[in-house]
């Protein structure tokens, strides 16, 4: 099983909520500069789009990763980073097609969606339901 | 805790950038935003200063709540001496500037002296540089925003910026950020202008961290839920801040035409049902809602005008989505002006937000011209050959658009109603108290509304004080007072947040409380933050006080003092104010004559 976070952009309020709500899990604080999910707006505002690691099978960012730091966590599926193997080499952030792995320059490490570990904050944080938390789809 | 600490000091002058600690003793006693603001100012100029001059300091102000997860938590203020009529100002706005601003390190930032040159302020974290704006003066906020991340490469810059109306000096100029949210009132992008700054472009990665992490936590889930489940918040997110005009139609208190009517025939053709009606061409205007910073509600409306409307043909410059109407710019753009085309509503709304203006007074000036013109005291040789009669929507439109760029006749509607209505010898006309334009509440019918307004410290608004509930039961003036004083009190404390105050519906004092207290090493309650508003409301005071204004700025216009209500529930009333203020300075512990007696200021350690 593979769980993911399917994303509804055209109920978006682009509130932020869910950068919020991710920024302080992984970090404590409140910083949408860090969070791994991400709202981009186009067109004044007339779309507001939520974007992050769609989990997907082929995972690029772990099987061009030197060190083997990215692994499949077996309860979920999700692609998680093992801080103490990644060696901030960015190859993971060149290799993945949607942009959704990205190096933390304080860290020198790379950082994506682990999916909180099965409950990810940002789908409670939506108020809107445009992020939610299912299997994913075959 | 929950505030960064720091403020930043930029004398445009000299070219100084200064960070210096946050002074949290004032911090503890005006909790931040609109109260924090305001003690910087008045410690910080003298309340006879010119607004226009180098000395008038321009501060944005975040609260301690800004950035965090409280929900509506995008909240920052602009406070300075008002352009408009020389009263302390504080136009707070939404978007997403202020959460930046304070995740750069800044719980404020305190803009003095005049650049020599325009310039715009460039602030990433710790890096900041004053640099030209030579390429971007005489631009629009929409051009300004796009050239400054297009110019740095860095689409992730917030903005705060003035079009060409701020730069003349319109009266009524607004700050506007992220393309369509303004810290709108009294002149505020008056002040950036005659400091030659064009814009604030900010990018923070510094984040906002809250003193007690997990009660933090519990008490955004409580208020949070609290809010997602109210009612009158599901109204908002559906139908925006417009469903009022129906409501103001109901009650006899939607000012149409210059307040000369109270209710406007075409009410129904610019409320929020008309936004939301597809007509017979398949258009609809209103296409979605969008959110402010952290905002669980998503009032914002963002709409779309007919492509064959006149104000847009051959214009594709225009064809897109931008910022929709809002009560306040339906009611000041239809009934106060007699237009009911909801398309030329929405293009006068983006002239504002593209140039940089106040819809209200935008709109009030234009009704007060409209009333003069249809007197025959202005003709069409002073409006640039425009027929400004009520109900011309071209004219509205042209207006705005020329009042943006500040040409021909927009640069007399650029003066604000008080001014306008003085030059051409009818001060009577002019809708406004403290020099400041109304926005759609008509006093006779809502008697609390009146003396709020008559009493507001930067002039007729309606944002600092809330006693709908209260003028709904009755007309009466007695009982009025003691409501508009608290809700004075209160709402100058949530105005301090950080917090948006549309979350009211759902949240009384104590919601803010709650996550003040979690988020600051101090202990905060509702109590507390009360006396920290009445504080607040004190030292507004007594700027005005040493700026000139008296008890008798405390008052409203002829017009609503005389003229019965001519229709509506309510027809044949009066502001009747002369029956609240006695009261109301009564109870704030002020003398007959509208001052602060010693043992109030004592009280509120304000000696």
């Amino acid at each position: 099983m593979t769980m993911t976070l399917d994303i509804n952009a055209e109920l978006c309020t682009g509130c932020l909520q869910c950068e919020l709500a991710c920024s302080f899990e992984h970090t404590g604080s409140f910083n949408p500069a860090v969070s791994r999910i991400k709202v981009f707006d186009f067109e004044h505002g007339r779309h507001t789009v939520p974007y992050t690691c769609t989990q997907c099978a082929e995972a690029w960012c772990m099987k061009v990763c030197p060190t083997g730091a990215i692994l499949v966590n077996p309860q979920l599926g999700s692609k998680e980073v093992i801080n103490t193997s990644c060696v901030g080499c960015k190859a993971c952030t060149l290799a993945c097609p949607y942009g959704t792995i990205e190096f933390n320059p304080l860290s020198k490490k790379v950082e994506k969606c682990d999916l909180c570990n099965g409950e990810p904050k940002c789908v409670d944080a939506c108020p809107t339901q445009a992020i939610t938390y299912n299997e994913m789809r075959p | 805790m929950t505030w960064q600490g720091q403020i930043l000091r930029i004398n445009l002058t000299s070219k100084a950038v200064n960070i210096e600690p946050l002074n949290t003793d004032w911090a503890e006693d005006y909790i931040g935003e609109r109260g924090l603001g305001s003690k910087y100012l008045l410690e910080n100029c003298d309340p006879k200063v010119d607004p226009l001059s180098p000395g008038n300091p321009l501060i944005f102000a975040t609260g301690p709540l800004t950035g965090t997860m409280a929900s509506t938590s995008g909240r920052y203020a602009v406070i300075t001496k008002g352009p408009l009529n020389g009263a302390i100002s504080c136009s707070n706005s939404g978007g997403k500037f202020g959460a930046e601003l304070k995740f750069a390190g800044y719980d404020l930032m305190l803009i003095e002296g005049c650049s020599s040159e325009p310039v715009y302020l460039y602030i990433q974290d710790d890096q900041i540089e004053i640099l030209s704006a030579a390429e971007i003066w005489g631009t629009s906020v929409w051009e300004t925003e796009d050239w400054i991340r297009r110019n740095h490469q860095n689409p992730k810059l917030r903005v705060a910026s003035i079009g060409v109306a701020g730069e003349r000096g319109v009266r009524y100029a607004a700050v506007i950020n992220d393309l369509h949210r303004a810290a709108g009132r009294s002149g505020v992008g008056a002040v950036m202008g005659s400091k030659n700054l064009k814009a604030v472009a900010v990018r923070g990665t510094k984040g906002v961290t809250v003193d007690n992490p997990k009660k933090f936590m519990d008490a955004v889930q409580k208020t949070k839920t609290l809010l997602a489940n109210d009612n009158g918040r599901k109204d908002m997110t559906a139908h925006g801040t417009n469903s009022m005009l129906t409501t103001m139609q109901e009650y006899g208190s939607l000012p149409t035409r210059n307040f000369q009517e109270v209710q406007f025939e075409g009410y129904d053709k610019v409320d929020a049902t008309a936004m939301e009606t597809t007509d017979e061409a398949g258009h609809r205007n209103l296409i979605t809602n969008k959110a402010c910073f952290g905002c669980t509600i998503a009032c914002g409306r963002i709409a779309h005008i007919r492509q064959d409307h006149f104000t847009i043909v051959n214009r594709p410059e225009y064809w897109h989505a931008s910022g929709g109407l809002e009560y306040e710019t339906a009611f000041a753009f239809g009934p106060a002006v007699g237009v009911d085309d909801i398309d030329a509503l929405t293009f006068a709304g983006y002239m504002m937000n593209k140039h940089g203006m106040d819809p209200i007074s935008f709109g009030v000036t234009l009704a007060a011209a409209m009333e003069l013109f249809e007197l025959g005291i202005l003709t069409t040789d002073d409006t640039d050959g425009i027929e400004l009669n009520f109900g011309n929507a071209e004219a509205l439109t042209i207006m705005a658009e020329k009042t943006g760029k500040f040409e021909g006749f927009g640069q007399i509607l650029g003066l604000g109603s008080k001014l306008l209505c003085e030059r051409y010898g009818r001060p009577d006309l002019s809708m406004t108290v403290k020099g400041q334009e109304f926005a759609g509440y008509d006093s006779r019918s809502l008697k609390g509304m009146g003396l709020g307004y008559a009493t507001s410290n930067r002039g007729a608004c309606h944002m600092k004080h809330d006693v709908f509930a209260e003028d709904y039961d009755d007309s009466k003036p007695t009982g009025k007072a003691g409501p508009v004083k608290a809700s004075q009190d209160k709402i100058a404390a949530m105005d301090s947040s950080g917090l948006c105050i549309f979350v009211t519906s759902a949240w009384g004092l104590e919601e803010f409380a709650i996550q003040i207290d979690a988020a600051c090493s101090s202990d905060w309650t509702t109590e507390r933050m009360l006396e920290a508003g009445e504080r607040i409301w004190n030292l507004e005071r007594l700027f005005n006080m040493e700026a000139g204004f008296t008890a008798s700025d405390d008052t409203l216009p002829p017009r609503l003092l005389n003229e019965p209500a001519p229709s509506g529930i309510r027809k044949g009333q009066l502001a009747e104010l002369d029956k609240m203020l006695p009261e109301y300075y009564s109870l704030r512990g002020w003398s007959k004559n509208g001052v602060p007696t010693k043992e109030t200021l004592s009280r509120l350690g304000l000696n």
